[in-house]
């Protein structure tokens, strides 16, 4: 079985954003960046699944310039075969659905898989519209993946509980918890990943669909009213009276 | 040519979320002169269909197709579709839920329409071009996301619209086939499984949240949670660390990679306030914090804070709560 991995390259967990003078891009100085937490769930997925298969391929693809190849090595480092990178900064979900298409077509993977949503541009749209673009279901968010055969059995969230979807492959899925404990590489994987081929296409497809006017941090707290512990119940009375929320 | 507003139903009830974006597409069809015409999910009563006419909607188109009562993504995807080349809508609004972001992103592609998710302002229409304000880098920012050609879909962030209620006015409700097949529910579930919710509240839709992290020290103890939460009807929630241990079900863990909240007030207790638990509920209007840490970095971003033991202030609060009513 052939599985495709999508990972997006962004800023870490702990980042203070801050964007560049005009507020048009993200102020990538002095920030590290990571493989999207959500899509290390797909990435170990995957990687379990082909294990427990004893065969098959685990390919990651990346739209990103090159300065994402770092952590693509490190998706390789994980445990993936070889890598993909579109080279193309990712203009919008749409342009970068498309890259994830042509690129599924050509292979002929039999499931691909991805985080649930970017946590830079938290646009949760990609895994509907590559779905889409190919002709194939998905399934979003998936918080379990299991594989019998050509036959997904899926656990995906709705509101106020789940459900059980069965779907046949190709197919797509967005991944989040609890599906897997990501993996973290080793030193025989960061060893191995070296060598391990990383493919650099050019992008094709139409224009994007949306842009980016302008950032904006939100608001400044006003700063926090504390209350001393022995009257914790005044606190209510404010809640009431002053912030009218209860 | 009409604005779309995508309303899901749960038990016969239109969902919280969606009267929002009842209100929120009338609000963008009275800004583009036109009106509004929802299309309902799920398993709806015409009484409550009707009732859409109190967030503005002028007509409800409702099929009633018995396998429409839980979600599937193929059938949804065509059925939105095909009231929107019926309505000849250029923009459609729906929740940015499972749901509303699973059909949204399979239609953007369907019908070419530019897709904007997480979106929390009405949009401006300044100038001929379309600009939509949406949370970007999980909460800690915003962008003003420019949408591009003829038809649009915004799929609304819960808890940022307040929901209209004229009270009085309805809607009319059609019935409306979208000549659904077996094919189209192909990606039906086999199995839908409802987890018991606090006090029967969705943590994603409530309006109101009691969170507890690891400084509650053990599952035992959530009965403090509980109670306040109960008292002032809100769901309960927990940290990351919480549901790794199996305190709490993962279907409470809040933050980066858990459920994003927004509610109106958002109770945090004995948590610290880490950045990734911040990102999933810093869009919450008012923050409340519980610590016996006052260096906490959660103090930073709260409106409210007291510095002291769960143990002892949890209680109290729950009472001052009791004597209220
Ligand atoms: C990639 C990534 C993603 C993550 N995603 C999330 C996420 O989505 N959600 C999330 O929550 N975390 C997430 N985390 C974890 C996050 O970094 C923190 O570890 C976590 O939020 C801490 O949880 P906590 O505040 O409950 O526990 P702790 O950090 O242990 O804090 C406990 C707090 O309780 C206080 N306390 C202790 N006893 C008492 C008492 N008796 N009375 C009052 N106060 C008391 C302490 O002073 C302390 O501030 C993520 C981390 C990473 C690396």
């Amino acid at each position: 079985m052939k599985f495709l991995v999508c990972i997006s390259n962004v800023p870490d967990t702990t980042t203070k954003i801050a964007f560049t003078p005009d507020n048009k891009e993200f102020n990538k100085a002095g920030v590290q960046f990571v493989i999207n937490p959500w899509d290390e769930y797909a990435l170990t997925r995957a990687i379990e699944l082909k294990e427990a298969q004893g065969g098959g391929t685990v390919t990651v693809l990346n739209v990103g310039e090159a300065d994402t190849e770092p952590n693509i090595r490190k998706a390789l480092a994980i445990g993936a075969d070889d890598a993909i990178r579109v080279n193309a900064f990712p203009k919008d979900a749409f342009f970068v659905a498309q890259q994830i298409a042509n690129v599924a077509k050509e292979g002929a993977y039999d499931v691909i898989l991805m985080g649930k949503e970017s946590i830079d541009y938290n646009g949760f749209q990609v895994h509907g519209m590559v779905g889409e673009l190919l002709g194939i279901p998905t399934v979003a968010p998936a918080m379990k993946l299991d594989m019998s055969g050509n036959t997904a059995t899926l656990e995906r969230e709705i509101e106020g509980g789940k459900e059980i979807v069965q779907v046949n492959t190709p197919f797509v899925a967005s991944c989040q918890q609890p599906m897997c404990e990501p993996r973290i590489p080793n030193m025989r994987g960061i060893m191995t990943a070296r060598t391990k081929p990383l493919k650099v296409v050019e992008p094709i497809g139409d224009a994007p669909r949306t842009a980016v006017a302008e950032y904006a941090l939100p608001p400044k707290k006003q700063g926090v009213k504390l209350i001393p512990a022995e009257n914790a119940g005044e606190l209510i009375k404010l809640l009431r009276n002053e912030a009218k929320v209860i | 040519m009409s604005v779309l507003v995508v309303v899901e139903c749960d038990g016969g009830e239109v969902k919280k979320s969606s009267l929002e974006v009842a209100s929120y597409g009338s609000q963008v069809a009275q800004l583009l002169g036109t009106t509004a015409t929802a299309v309902a999910v799920g398993e709806a009563t015409e009484a409550n269909l009707a009732k859409l006419g109190e967030q503005g909607i002028t007509k409800v188109l409702y099929d009633a197709e018995p396998r429409l009562k839980d979600f599937v993504n193929g059938a949804y995807t065509k059925l939105i579709a095909t009231a929107a080349q019926k309505e000849d809508s250029k923009v459609i609004v729906l929740a940015n839920s499972n749901i509303g972001a699973s059909v949204g992103s399979r239609l953007s592609v369907r019908l070419q329409a530019s897709l904007a998710t997480n979106v929390v302002e009405l949009p401006k229409t300044d100038g001929g071009s379309f600009l939509v304000k949406r949370g970007a880098f999980s909460g800690k920012a915003f962008a003003d996301v420019k949408l591009e050609g003829e038809r649009k879909i915004i799929a609304v962030k819960k808890n940022s619209i307040e929901a209209l209620h004229e009270a009085g006015k309805t809607a009319q409700v059609e019935g409306f086939s979208a000549q659904l097949t077996d094919a189209d529910f192909a990606d039906a579930p086999k199995q839908v499984v409802m987890q018991d919710q606090a006090g029967g509240i969705l943590l994603p839709e409530a309006d109101k949240v009691v969170s507890g992290g690891r400084g509650m020290k053990g599952p035992e103890n959530w009965s403090l949670i509980e109670d306040l939460a109960k008292a002032i009807g809100a769901a309960t929630a927990c940290s990351k660390p919480v549901s790794d241990v199996d305190w709490r079900p993962h279907h409470e863990h809040v933050g980066q990679t858990g459920i994003t909240v927004s509610p109106n007030l958002y109770i945090a207790c004995g948590i610290s306030g880490a950045i990734q638990h911040l990102a999933g509920v810093n869009s919450s209007k008012v923050i409340v914090v519980i610590n016996k840490d006052p260096e906490a970095p959660f103090f930073k971003a709260a409106d409210y804070g007291i510095v002291g033991d769960v143990f002892d202030v949890l209680p109290k609060l729950t009472q001052a709560v009791k004597e209220l009513s």
